[in-house]
């Protein structure tokens, strides 16, 4: 039976602001697996804690919903044991590049086969309004009582330098490119990272809907708004890894295209390097039996209740007497 | 002494030497041989943080009657080294043996760089007093005085001569086998036979069949040179072999609940490295594939984490798809996985945590031994969320109380945390070999399919992951009890349900009703009760000894339990009545169980390696019952039977104070 976007959808009550950017990425994941045709219950979505925390609850797929900054160890915790599911990580910034930034670094060195989507806003949404990690120095949102002291990270940069080998950034109300960025980030091989523009109308009031679609951007002739996102597709810009001794050089094109900010900001994908083995193949390369027989396929006992496994030859090398 | 006058198979055995200089595998090997010769064996090994050069010792107890602690009295010292002899010669008893370097006897207790200064400082004061020069040959002196049989072997001159013999000249090569060949001269002293201590080196050595050939060869060498130079007439002690009983093996506490986990059929270990919880992840790992029935291979993953909260959230969810998942740790590491313990809690997931103490807080000391944690495992965590912990007392019975930690976990949705510690981790036993056919696992309502599940449990067209079902049964505020709710794995058709730290309804959305959250309370509390129904009275707590109305009753749990159970047999010899009720569920608390077998025994006696009777306290916490004595100890060294005897024969004379602080250990 075709699967149909609204199967995607529960009757969870949403409770983001009116006009919050969520709405936008929770439209474009509940449209990439339904246009993959992904069964509902193969797919499991991990969150954090946050306003994006709660993306899992409106998604009619298995949604696990874990602590503030963790949801990367959970996640990869659930799909090295059952690799045949569908994994999907989702988060705030603060969540990801905040409490969770080690777990993101170390997140790039494994190399997991799956999603994970930063909502990127600038802001802490869920405690009302703080600065988070990709705030720019100096600015001052509307809850903050002083401009940020801190500097920002660039997610995109740490992701490559991590060892992320899917890297892209898309804009939350662009749904449709969005939707096909995360089509292309469960379609790689390896783990994907997905850093989504996402205004939050509520506190962040410098990176709103307006300032991307460039409202204060106007073309000194035509007087119109020059939109702030431009599509890297569309500017000859190719960020795919076809030959192993490419990486370098692309990772360091990726790096330097992910500081282009203020007039123009590009979206689409920055990196993509399938070459790099999965954990998932490290892992079959020292257990060759892991693919076929995964952790959370075996099984443990017998019919009986007696143990599956049998320890008998270690237990043979630590006997004294027979 | 003639042989007939010797105590046979019965002594304590020490050596000891820098960090990294061979140590543990001259221990390995003395163990193994007097296990192979019939014997049974307690080792337990002492070590800093720290990699290369500190003093480490292992002391090694045998007899020829089960033995399950170690004991402060040395009989036979073993070193190579001027530390070891500074540090122990002062503890060997009347009729023991020092085995040392000859070359050592002028080294002045100044020139030992990593003597601390407080031991400096005792040091001094003791040969002060007695009037003996501040060297080595001070110390040994005054081992002498006390009756002590000096053998100085010329380790240096020896493998000279050895390397003649062999024809080969890199004596820096073949210096690094002074340990077993210091080792060897004790058995040669001890009257054991060459040919099983040869069999336990080339043991070891197993894989390096090169160098086993050469070790084998030096410590002949050395046990020849021994028995001509020296006249072990004066030592009271000697080893023989004698027939083994069968299926024994010789385990190492770092080994049993990692085997534990292989038979549970664990199959997802996460862990972040930390003494002394590292080895039983390492062992698994080193152990990844597990053969299974017909022939079959299955496995085990270990993972190393970026950190410990990483762990145990990676291990929870390894357990959402189902695989039986476990993560090791100490005490700092486990202060961090705290608020994912809660999540497990919340959203009824069965981990297992192993969770081996060390002394603390902070790093304490990082590589000693504290029951420190009971407390803190209770009550780990904020808000208020079901566990199981559960404390093993040895190394034999850690590996059946692994399984039953993966069962627990499991029938009652909730983390559990298995009690280990550093004396069980870094001691080694003989015992009975590991029976898997007493084993059975339960995973309880674990439903591969929706549909499996009953009418009565909640099968409906669409699957509540927190489904509440009332029991027919009333709870003490007089309201139905409620029963766990079938479990299904990630990836189940139409299993669909969400998981949140938040309050949840039945499908596990967030909620904030409070009627709900009232229900969902009871529910995830409700399992203890079940828990505390279900778990059999000898896991609650067993009891040993003399029971009888007017014995002397100890209380104790973990790892004390072999030198209470060693040092209770001795004083039943005397004729005392005595028992000792070990503690195994710690929580829930068995409040009936406990009721019954101390509630109506007048002298009680606590031991504990903690300062503040943390079993004490949770006993009067939950029963009100509170304890006539406590004897404590909190310096990092495990308790020996020694000190339990002899804290238990001053109470029993009525001269101890109502608490008791034990000191031993060096
Ligand atoms: C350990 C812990 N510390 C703090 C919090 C409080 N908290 C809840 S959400 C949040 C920040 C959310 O910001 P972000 O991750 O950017 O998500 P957003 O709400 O912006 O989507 C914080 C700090 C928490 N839940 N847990
Ligand atoms: S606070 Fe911001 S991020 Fe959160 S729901 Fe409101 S608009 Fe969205
Ligand atoms: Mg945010």
């Amino acid at each position: 039976m075709a699967l149909k976007l609204s199967d995607y959808k529960t009757e969870v009550h949403n409770d983001w602001c009116p006009g919050c950017g969520d709405f936008g990425i929770l439209n474009a994941i509940q449209m990439a697996l339904s246009e993959m045709g992904i069964q509902k219950h193969r797919a499991v979505i991990f969150s954090g804690i946050g306003c994006s925390g709660k993306t899992p609850h409106f998604i009619n797929t298995y949604g696990i919903h874990t602590l503030h900054g963790r949801v990367l160890p959970f996640s990869q915790g659930a799909k090295l044991c059952n690799p045949e599911l569908e994994v999907m990580a989702v988060g705030g910034d603060g969540d990801g590049l905040g409490i969770g930034a080690g777990h993101f670094v170390s997140a790039g060195r494994r190399n997991v086969d799956m999603l994970y989507i930063i909502f990127n806003n600038g802001v802490y949404g869920l405690t009302k309004g703080q600065a988070s990690p990709t705030l720019k120095l100096g600015l001052k949102t509307k809850s903050l009582p002083l401009p940020n002291s801190n500097n920002s990270v660039n997610p995109l940069a740490l992701a490559a330098v991590s060892g992320f080998t899917f890297i892209a950034r898309g804009y939350s109300y662009d749904v449709r490119h969005l939707k096909d960025l995360i089509k292309q980030g469960i379609a790689h091989k390896g783990l994907a990272y997905l850093d989504v523009l996402q205004p939050c109308p509520t506190y962040n009031d410098i990176n709103t809907r307006e300032w991307y679609q460039g409202s204060d951007n106007l073309d000194s002739e035509t007087g119109k708004q020059i939109p702030r996102t431009y599509k890297l597709e569309g500017a000859g810009y190719d960020g795919i890894v076809h030959l192993e001794d490419e990486a370098d050089s692309k990772m360091s094109n990726a790096i330097l295209k992910s500081y282009e900010w203020g007039k123009k900001i590009p979206i689409g994908t920055f990196y993509q390097n399938e070459m790099v083995p999965t954990y998932e193949e490290r892992i079959a390369s020292k257990i060759p039996d892991y693919v076929k027989d995964p952790p959370s396929s075996q099984r443990v006992s017998l019919t009986d209740g007696r143990p599956n496994s049998d320890i008998s030859r270690l237990l043979d090398i630590l006997r004294v007497s027979n | 002494m003639s042989l007939t006058n010797k105590v046979k198979n019965s002594l304590n055995w020490l050596i000891g030497g820098a960090q990294g200089s061979g140590v543990d595998s001259a221990a390995n090997i003395f163990s193994r041989a007097c296990a192979e010769g019939g014997l049974q064996v307690f080792g337990k090994r002492e070590y800093y943080s720290n990699i290369k050069g500190e003093h480490s010792y292992f002391t090694v107890r045998i007899s020829e009657r089960e033995i399950r602690s170690h004991v402060d009295e040395i009989n036979m010292l073993v070193s190579f080294d001027a530390e070891t002899l500074l540090r122990h010669a002062g503890s060997v008893v009347k009729g023991g043996g020092i085995v040392y370097d000859s070359e050592l006897a002028d080294v002045k207790i100044g020139e030992v760089p990593t003597l601390d200064d407080a031991f400096r400082d005792r040091l001094v004061g003791l040969l002060e007093k007695v009037g003996k020069p501040l060297t080595v040959q001070g110390v040994l002196d005054y081992a002498s005085d006390n009756d002590v049989s000096l053998f100085s072997i010329p380790y240096f001159q020896l493998l000279e001569e050895f390397s003649t013999k062999i024809e080969d000249h890199s004596l820096s090569k073949l210096s690094r086998m002074v340990n077993v060949m210091s080792l060897s001269s004790s058995m040669a002293l001890l009257g054991f036979p060459f040919e099983t201590l040869g069999s336990a080196i080339r043991y070891i050595f197993r894989s390096k069949p090169k160098i086993a050939d050469l070790n084998v060869m030096a410590a002949n060498y050395a046990y020849e040179y021994t028995k001509t130079h020296h006249d072990a007439s004066g030592l009271a002690f000697s080893l023989t072999t004698k027939k083994p009983l069968p299926d024994v093996i010789l385990v190492q506490g770092n080994q049993s609940s990692a085997l534990g986990k292989l038979t549970a059929g664990c199959k997802f270990q996460t862990y972040y490295p930390i003494t002394p919880a590292s080895d039983d992840s390492e062992f698994l790992e080193a152990n990844e594939i597990v053969p299974q029935g017909e022939g079959k291979d299955g496995s085990i993953l270990v993972l190393q984490t970026e950190d410990e909260i990483a762990a145990i959230t990676m291990a929870i969810g390894g357990a959402l798809t189902g695989a039986r998942s476990a993560t090791a740790t100490s005490g700092p590491g486990f202060s961090l996985m705290t608020e994912a313990l809660g999540w497990a809690g919340m959203n009824e997931v069965p981990i297992v945590v192993s969770l081996y103490q060390r002394t603390g807080p902070a790093t304490g000391l990082p590589t000693r031994h504290e029951q420190g944690d009971l407390l803190f495992a209770t009550k780990a965590g904020h808000g208020e969320f079901p566990r199981i912990v559960f404390a093993s007392g040895d190394i034999e019975e850690s590996y059946y109380d692994t399984i039953k930690v993966f069962n627990f976990a499991e029938k009652f949705q909730m983390p559990v945390i298995h009690m280990l510690d550093k004396a069980i981790a870094n001691s080694i036993t003989t015992c009975k070999i590991f029976d898997q056919q007493r084993i059975l696992i339960d995973r309880g309502l674990l439903m591969e399919n929706v549909s499996d599940i009953s009418p009565d449990l909640g099968h409906a067209s669409h699957y509540r992951r927190f489904k509440l079902i009332r029991d027919n049964k009333n709870n003490n505020n007089g309201e139905a009890n409620y029963l766990i709710s079938p479990r299904v794995l990630l990836g189940t058709e139409n299993g669909i349900f969400w998981n949140t730290g938040d309050e949840h309804t039945e499908e596990g959305h967030i909620t904030e009703d409070p009627e709900i959250r009232t229900a969902m309370m009871d529910k995830r509390m409700d399992k203890l009760r079940i828990a505390i129904e279900q778990i059999g009275d000898e896991d609650k707590a067993t009891l040993y000894g003399i029971d009888e109305p007017d014995s002397l009753t100890v209380i104790s749990w973990g790892s004390t339990k072999g030198a209470i159970l060693d040092a209770m047999d001795r004083l039943i010899d005397e004729g005392k009545k005595i028992r000792f009720v070990q503690f195994r569920l710690l929580n829930p608390f068995p409040i009936e169980r406990v009721r019954t077998l101390i509630g109506d025994h007048k002298q009680l006696v606590d031991i504990e390696m903690n300062y503040s009777s943390q079993l004490a306290l949770l006993i009067s916490e939950n029963i009100g019952i509170s304890m006539d004595h406590l004897i404590v100890k909190y310096n990092g060294r495990p308790i020996s039977s020694s000190e339990v005897y002899n804290a238990l024969v001053r109470i029993i004379l009525g001269e101890a104070p109502r608490r008791i602080v034990l000191k031993h250990g060096a």
